[in-house]
């Protein structure tokens, strides 16, 4: 695969990724745009410049590890891994469907690539906490990254894991907090308020860094300093905006769990063109 | 080999002390084994393995969820991880985490359960697991193993070590009776027959395995030829064996230290339904939860003992036709 350092060509790569989850989602019928959308640029950046991976070669023990634990999320996720080659494009649009690699929550039996089957909330920094272990233990380069929700924070595996984390020192591993202010009722804030969270990680041993998650210049400079951190891991505050690119999903939360319609789907494609 | 006609049950170590023995020996002999605990090492034995391994042993605090997902991010990078607490702790707490780490992408992780059962005795019922075993087997794709001795452990920890995939092996805290010699072979998935029998089968697993020796030696006083059969794994269960002592001998007794709901007994029945009906009793737990006494006193009581197995058997023996 060709990675890419180029902010610009990034940002190109973030919004055609985003044209595909619009149109997997409307083709599907069911699920969940606005985290998708919110975690564009995030992951477009860890798999086109930051991770070190290579499709070609999907289980190289030295890889980095990437794990969507919000798995709700995973068209986006499908979008870049068949984007970056692991997987066919041309099915993407089978989301969702009888016998189809893109399940509706990340499930490796179907799709071997994913380092996870995730979607029950609150598991998958565990997981990677447990790669890396794993890597320290081999003294493998190895770099785990994982992707939490707000709305998953509320979990609390979540802050079993954390206090695992920063005990163990576990400094190959970053967690990034999807911050979209929005779950399935509403907001966040509504529901059960997070605030403040960068300063509950780094009570619990973390290095913690905010950021906007739309920048992507900003999100590489952060992926840099969570690899120069060391003795502790770091945690990423990535300030999203749900539904992000599409203005009518934009901080909307019925967007959270709904499909576009044909009409709503062209119109988001206009926005995205 | 040949089934013996008499055993001595001479008191050993508990399940425990053998799987935290067989650990250490792992621990030397394969490098890509790891133990996880949940600050329960002194009881579940894995201190052993933590002294002689400390890069290798991961103390994971009173957090069962969490060690079971960390386990399984261990055993997707290679890793052979034993993950550790008492069996109430372990299946209970970390069921959601075995159901969506474990068992659903089939990773090579290895829990263990210790305390198993009401034999913990006077700590009662909230870290008793008697439903361990009926947890375990609703994850698809789990080996579930419950040795009855200490040979029994050792060696059907080391297979669990070998076989890909993941496992969960049941042990108890109190010391039982020697069942096997030290040369005993044990297969995942094949029972062991310990003694030939006519007139029953008693089928069981765990500390029961010795109480229906002892049953089967005072059904032979009244005339009543029973075999007795060790199920130590309780799936993937042994059809082949059920299925030829109940075209055998005819009726069935199965024992388990675990409640009736959903152990041992009803998949021995379901076996016995597909394939060769017989008359069945069960002997375990009754639809309740126990207390606080000795291991002794609550055996007794809850009706897991020698006399149980064996009125059981004689119950069962009068429904034959």
């Amino acid at each position: 695969m060709r990675t890419t350092q180029d902010v610009t060509e990034l940002a190109a790569i973030t919004k055609r990724m985003r044209r595909e989850v619009i149109q997997m989602i409307t083709e599907a019928k069911s699920g969940h745009p606005g985290g998708s959308l919110s975690a564009a640029e995030i992951i477009v950046t860890l798999f086109f410049d930051v991770m070190r991976h290579d499709p070609a070669n999907p289980k190289w023990p030295d890889r980095d590890r990437f794990i969507l634990s919000k798995g709700h999320c995973c068209p986006i996720l499908y979008a870049v891994m068949a984007e970056c080659g692991y997987c066919p494009k041309d099915q993407l649009n089978t989301l969702r469907k009888l016998g189809s690699i893109y399940q509706g929550h990340p499930d490796v039996r179907f799709l071997p690539a994913l380092e996870a089957s995730t979607g029950s909330l609150g598991e998958g920094l565990s997981l990677g906490l447990g790669m890396g272990i794993g890597a320290r233990l081999d003294g493998r380069k190895s770099r785990t990254y994982v992707m939490l929700g707000d709305g998953e924070s509320q979990e609390g595996q979540i802050w079993e894991s954390a206090m695992f984390g920063g005990f163990h020192k576990i400094d190959n591993v970053v967690a990034i907090v999807d911050y979209n202010q929005i779950q399935l009722d509403g907001f966040v804030k509504d529901i059960m308020a997070l605030d403040p969270l960068a300063e509950k990680w780094r009570s619990f041993g973390w290095h913690a860094i905010e950021v906007y998650g739309h920048d992507i210049a900003a999100l590489k400079n952060a992926f840099g300093e969570a690899a120069s951190v060391k003795g502790k891991p770091t945690c990423i505050i990535a300030h999203t905006i749900k539904g992000k690119g599409v203005s009518f999903m934009e901080n909307n939360p019925k967007f959270h769990g709904t499909a576009p319609t044909r009409e709503e789907c062209e119109k988001a494609l206009q926005e995205l063109a | 080999m040949p089934t013996k006609t008499k055993y001595e049950l001479k008191q050993g170590a508990a399940t425990r002390e053998a799987f935290g023995k067989v650990l250490v020996e792992l621990g030397r002999s394969n490098p890509a084994v790891v133990v996880l605990d949940a600050d329960l090492s002194k009881s579940t034995y894995t201190a052993g393995f933590a002294k002689e391994f400390p890069a290798r042993f991961i103390e994971c605090g009173i957090a069962e969820a969490n060690m079971m997902a960390i386990g399984a991010g261990l055993a997707s990078s290679g890793k052979i991880p034993f993950a550790s607490s008492f069996s109430v702790f372990a299946m209970n707490k970390g069921f959601e985490q075995l159901r969506v780490t474990a068992a659903f992408p089939n990773v090579n992780l290895k829990v263990v359960g210790t305390h198993s059962g009401i034999s913990i005795g006077e700590d009662g019922p909230s870290q008793m697991s008697i439903e361990d075993l009926s947890l375990a087997c609703s994850l698809p794709g789990f080996t579930v193993i419950c040795p009855a001795d200490e040979i029994a452990t050792v060696k059907l920890v080391k297979a669990a070590a070998e076989q890909v995939g993941p496992v969960f092996i049941r042990a108890g805290r109190l010391k039982v009776p020697v069942i096997y010699e030290a040369g005993q072979d044990f297969t995942i998935g094949k029972a062991i027959q310990l003694t030939e029998g006519r007139d029953v089968t008693l089928i069981a697993t765990g500390l029961m395995v010795a109480e229906s020796i002892r049953a089967a030696e005072t059904l032979e006083a009244e005339g009543i030829s029973a075999r007795v059969i060790d199920m130590h794994t309780i799936r993937p269960l042994d059809r082949e064996a059920i299925e030829r002592a109940a075209r055998e001998t005819g009726a069935m007794v199965v024992s388990e230290e675990h409640l009736v709901d959903g152990g041992l007994g009803v998949r021995v029945a379901q076996v016995i339904a597909e394939t060769q009906p017989v008359p069945m009793e069960f002997v375990g737990i009754q639809n309740t939860y126990a207390e606080s006494a000795t291991p002794e006193e609550l055996l007794d009581k809850y009706g897991l003992v020698a006399r149980d197995v064996a009125a059981a058997a004689r119950r069962v023996v009068k429904r034959k036709r």
